[in-house]
């Protein structure tokens, strides 16, 4: 299993502003090892964040996205104490769900 | 959610192998928590096809999309004229546009040209930031899907280092 992200979400006003951090190798499929094998490509597919039970954001990703993927982005709503969900998925169906209370 | 997206789902699904859809499936139906069951059963499979393009018309077509029409209204932020690590490239991405539904990064001289699609639903900000990795210097265009229409704006980013290969 990996390592959890680091999450935090912020509200301002009517908006919550979320920053996730996530721990992923992110391998290209690209990248030749020291023997001149092909390293077979890791990434997250997709990521979901949802609070109260509604996607705030749903995005797919290639294996361009950085390692250790930084993500943010903001929506209207939230109240000090929401929990914000975001799970993601990668393209070897580990999965990973983490929670975040709202600040 | 509304009918579009669903639908928009559901034709996603359709277009792709047996074996993307099964996976799709076990992931709806499957060991998820009860919680998340709904969102992941929303999201979409992933769209290989997409993921697979080398130049804009295979990537419009892969996304289901005509010509994009260029626009002002998509601006860029925390995004570097010059890159000095190819592996991590800040993009920041907002759209101006009303009724955005979802917006790409596309890297025009990676490997493969579409790094990220984000979704937007009612109620989140069009505007998201990531980092992601580019072999060499090249544009990089922000694709905004806006109330069934396609919109792109570009950018020019050098990399003093590569982030592809090793």
């Amino acid at each position: 299993m990996a390592d959890p992200m680091k999450i935090r979400a912020n509200v301002t006003g009517d908006t919550t502003e979320v920053k996730v951090l996530m721990s992923h190798e992110m391998e290209t499929g690209q990248r030749k090892d020291a023997q001149g094998k092909t390293i077979p490509a890791w990434f997250i597919q997709s990521v979901t964040a949802t609070w109260n039970g509604k996607t705030v954001l749903a995005a797919q990703w290639g294996p361009a996205v950085s390692k250790n993927p930084f993500l943010s982005f903001k929506f209207k709503g939230g109240a000090k104490g929401d929990k914000v969900l975001i799970t993601w998925v990668d393209n070897r169906g580990d999965k990973r769900t983490d929670e975040a209370t709202i600040a | 959610m509304d009918a579009e997206r669903m639908d928009r789902g559901r034709r996603a699904v359709l277009k792709q192998g047996g074996g993307a859809t099964l996976l799709a499936l076990v992931a709806a139906a499957g060991w998820l928590r009860p919680e998340v069951a709904g969102a992941q059963a929303q999201a979409q499979a992933w769209n290989k096809a997409a993921f697979d393009t080398h130049n804009m018309a295979e990537t419009m077509q892969a996304l289901g999309g005509g010509e994009p029409t260029q626009s002002k209204d998509i601006v860029f932020f925390q995004t570097p004229d010059i890159a000095e690590n190819g592996a991590v490239v800040p993009i920041g991405i907002t759209s101006n546009i009303p009724k955005t539904e979802s917006i790409a990064i596309l890297i025009e001289k990676n490997p493969n040209m579409v790094a990220a699609v984000f979704d937007i639903p009612p109620g989140t900000e069009p505007s998201v930031t990531t980092r992601v990795k580019m072999g060499q210097s090249s544009n990089i265009y922000a694709l905004v899907k806006a109330d069934g229409k396609y919109y792109v704006a570009a950018k020019d980013v050098k990399v003093t280092l590569g982030g592809c290969g090793g």
